[in-house]
């Protein structure tokens, strides 16, 4: 039947040759090449629950009075966005659940999209032949960071109004252009006249989302055709690929992964509360909540807001915001355009034009792990000093003093970390050389050495045994298989049953 | 299968029993029933989702028994493919991906001499074709751009005070010198402009009585009556509202980048990212005891941009 299937549809577009070699695809088996796919599948989740809350919401800056079921804002006046908002998370069934869901989704897709790409980078998985996906990889992350702002200015809560205002204001800081910028945006100077809801809504979810469903096409599509990279390991070299085959064994693990993924995301969806939009209230220009930080993604950007001096100049007739173009539009334009750039500089610093399809591991790349550690200090320390408030608050010291201690560190901590990754890569490397001794590797894991003394006092190391499944040999990789002889070998030859080595 | 379908440079054949072939699971049997014990679990989980949603009303059971089955099919399928699936490990060759250099030449001959061999001979075409694009791309670049808004105006920088201006609250009631406590703050607006984010103003108390306030900036006595003073709540660093009021230190923060504005001082930013201080609002009062602007701003509102005068 199935067989049969597959004949009538090669009849039509041949794929059978293409087919069985997508099939026998290799995919070398690391944990860390499961990031990725965290943020592959939470972007499934993300589109499945936005479909859903597409089918509520209202992108619409038209005032209302809101008459759903949620007491406290009876009767006042609101957005068609915001009562549309609040009345699907409590007068749609399961409403609640898919809208923090999806908010969850959206900050798991960003951060699986950071960690898989700190481990592309530490790998150095980006090098010949795969720089066209790294750029993919990365445009992918403005992306989405440019979505995740744009999703979370939609319910027009006082919340994300405040990010509004504040992404007006920054647009504005831009020399020359800045005010034009605004007010096409807006159709307005500041707050222009409500078209910036359907604006952003029709982004959000048409035109970001084609793009990005385009670019991880781009992504995936590369990674089928360049094969994935691999660790370094017996029977692993530059012209190989050493794991499991893509049907059965890799297709049931990551289909068990995207539910994995999506059930982690649910459950957070329903006990995490995030965003309570109803408890902020409508967006209203003149108020303002206390402890207002927008998502995790956006917080190193406002951190640096907050740590930069006022350092606005006025010259040549016209006004110079540096206080704002540089920490929130220069800044992070160097940040990822030193992204996009890296593979190409690696390759001119170490004049390594080589492809590569062996991964480094950290150790073996000091400098790149180095440089790696100093810029997510950096963005660590600012994504601290998004919260100077409550730090402040938390521990009763003075504002002034947070924010001083976040101007000096957010400059000392990169070097520190720079200088310690450093040091702990040739440490690691020299412990390596001069190493191989009892408790050498077997199988994954190194084994702990056990101590005894000998009855004259002599200090000895045994490597202990090994833990449960450790001990299991690995076996000389094969080709997959294009025909399995399904007589048993014993009946066919007479030779005996062979034994299985587990 | 038969033996017919296999190619002449197909691998040799594996038996059935080989290493390669068997499971990762040492016992096999266990392992299975491990991952149907957890799928069966995922089943149940759905069907109490089910139940939950037409229920309805329950965000943590909707969420746990999802999840439960999500999780429960999830980690079934995973062990099934890690643990009861051939364990290999299997190998695959990898290709050059550039192509051979006839192939390479055939391709840079075709671009490279051909095209260049065609636009050499016709010039004028390819300038002409090139030109056209270029100008298409500008007329284009104007519905597609240019009608999004329209050109900034003095928006960003007028307000709706004007000599005489009615000050109000955001219900459109007017603010009488005996309305606020020394100490408090009430945001108001001009009458009519009733929370209009440019108009926003923040009003002050600082002092009982009927005397205006001593500023230390100079010259702004006569902006402030019966100790109320008045500053544009909108920040100078990215347009938030200053809605934090520091009673005793007479500090306003804006609790979005924490600048701190001096109140006593012309609201002169002594702390944070802020470049200017809040803009401040000279007040006065009528016959009747209710608040009314002098006039103006002393200066623009909000935060800063290339044309701000």
């Amino acid at each position: 039947m199935i067989d049969k299937s597959l004949r009538w549809v090669d009849d039509r577009l041949g794929v059978a040759k293409g087919g069985r070699t997508f099939l026998d695809k290799i995919f070398p088996d690391h944990w860390s090449f499961m990031l990725g796919e965290i943020a592959l599948y939470s972007f499934v989740v993300l589109l499945g629950t936005g479909i859903f809350l597409s089918l509520y919401y209202v992108p619409s800056a038209h005032e209302v009075i809101y008459n759903g079921s949620y007491l406290p804002l009876r009767g006042t006046k609101v957005s068609e966005a915001y009562a549309s908002s609040v009345g699907l998370s409590f007068d749609v069934k399961s409403g609640l659940l898919m809208r923090q869901a999806h908010h969850w989704a959206a900050d798991i897709f960003l951060g699986s999209i950071a960690v898989h790409m700190a481990r592309v980078f530490f790998t150095g998985a980006f090098r010949k032949p795969r720089e066209f996906n790294w750029i993919v990889g990365s445009t992918l992350l403005l992306l989405g960071i440019v979505n995740g702002f744009l999703g979370y200015s939609l319910p027009d809560d006082l919340v994300s109004g405040t990010g509004i205002r504040i992404a007006y204001s920054i647009m504005e800081s831009i020399p020359l252009v800045g005010s034009y910028l605004g007010s096409f945006v807006f159709g307005g100077d500041y707050p222009g006249n409500g078209i910036i809801i359907p604006r952003f809504f029709l982004l959000h979810i048409l035109i970001v989302p084609l793009l990005i469903l385009g670019l991880l096409g781009a992504h995936l599509g590369l990674l089928v055709k360049q094969k994935h990279t691999q660790f370094k390991g017996e029977g692993r070299t530059e012209h190989n690929v050493v794991g499991s085959p893509m049907f059965p064994n890799f297709m049931a693990k990551t289909t068990g992964f995207l539910f994995i993924t999506a059930g982690a995301i649910f459950l957070l969806g329903g006990f995490a509360q995030i965003n309570p939009i109803w408890q902020f209230g409508q967006y209203e220009p003149y108020q303002i909540s206390y402890a207002v930080q927008p998502d995790w993604y956006m917080g190193w950007l406002d951190g640096a807001l907050r740590i930069m001096p006022s350092w606005e100049w006025v010259g040549w007739g016209h006004t110079w915001p540096l206080e704002v173009f540089l920490p929130a539009v220069l800044f992070p334009g160097i940040i990822f355009n030193l992204i996009f750039a890296w593979p190409f500089l690696e390759a001119w610093r170490t004049k390594d034009y080589g492809y590569h399809n062996l991964l480094d591991r950290p150790r073996d790349r000091p400098k790149r792990t180095a440089a790696g550690a100093a810029v997510l200090t950096l963005l660590f320390t600012l994504f601290c000093a998004s919260s100077t408030d409550v730090l402040a608050n938390f521990f009763q010291i003075k504002l002034q003093t947070v924010l001083w201690f976040f101007r000096i560190v957010v400059i000392l901590f990169p070097m520190i970390a720079y200088y310690l990754a450093f040091r702990i890569c040739h440490e690691m490397l020299e412990a390596e050389a001069g190493g191989a001794g009892p408790g050498g590797r077997i199988g994954k894991r190194k084994r702990a050495l056990v101590v005894t003394r000998s009855e004259s006092g002599e200090f000895a190391t045994h490597p202990s045994e090994p833990r449960p499944g450790d001990g299991t040999e690995e076996l000389e990789p094969i080709p997959v298989p294009t025909f399995i002889d399904l007589t048993p070998a014993d009946l066919a030859t007479g030779e005996g049953v062979r034994r299985v080595l587990r | 299968m038969s033996a017919k379908s296999r190619g002449k440079d197909a691998p040799p054949a594996v038996p059935a029993d080989d290493p390669h072939l068997q499971p990762y699971a040492k016992h096999p049997d266990r392992a299975q029933l491990v991952a149907a014990l957890a799928m069966v679990v995922g089943m149940i989980g759905f069907v109490g989702f089910g139940i939950a949603y037409w229920v309805g009303d329950q965000v943590q059971w909707e969420a746990a028994l999802l999840g439960i089955g999500m999780l429960g099919l999830g980690f079934g399928v995973t062990a099934w493919g890690k643990y009861l699936m051939p364990r290999g490990p299997f190998v695959e060759e990898r290709h050059d991906f550039h192509s051979t250099e006839p192939e390479r030449d055939a391709m840079s001959a075709a671009v490279v001499e051909r095209g260049g061999m065609v636009v050499k001979r016709r010039k004028v075409l390819g300038g002409l074709f090139a030109l056209g694009s270029t100008v298409m791309a500008v007329v284009l670049a104007f519905p597609l751009i240019r009608s999004l808004g329209p050109k900034p105006g003095t928006g960003l920088a007028t307000t709706n005070w004007r000599k005489g201006s009615r000050v109000v609250t955001v219900d459109g009631r007017p603010v009488s010198v005996y309305d606020l406590e020394v100490g408090g703050v009430l945001t108001v607006f001009p009458e009519g402009y009733e929370g209009i984010s440019n108009d926003q103003v923040i009003l002050i108390r600082l002092q009982g009585g009927d005397q205006p306030v001593t500023l230390t900036t100079p010259g702004r006595t006569d902006w402030t009556v019966y100790g109320y003073v008045a500053y544009s709540k909108m920040c100078t660093h990215l347009g938030c509202p200053v809605g934090l009021y520091q009673e005793q230190l007479h500090k306003l923060v804006c609790p979005c980048h924490q600048s701190i504005f001096d109140v006593t001082a012309g609201a002169i930013p002594d702390f944070g990212p802020a470049p200017r201080p809040l803009p401040q609002l000279p007040l006065a009062v009528d016959a009747t005891g209710y608040l009314r602007s002098q006039g103006g701003f002393n200066q623009p509102v909000g935060p800063g941009y290339w044309e701000r005068p």
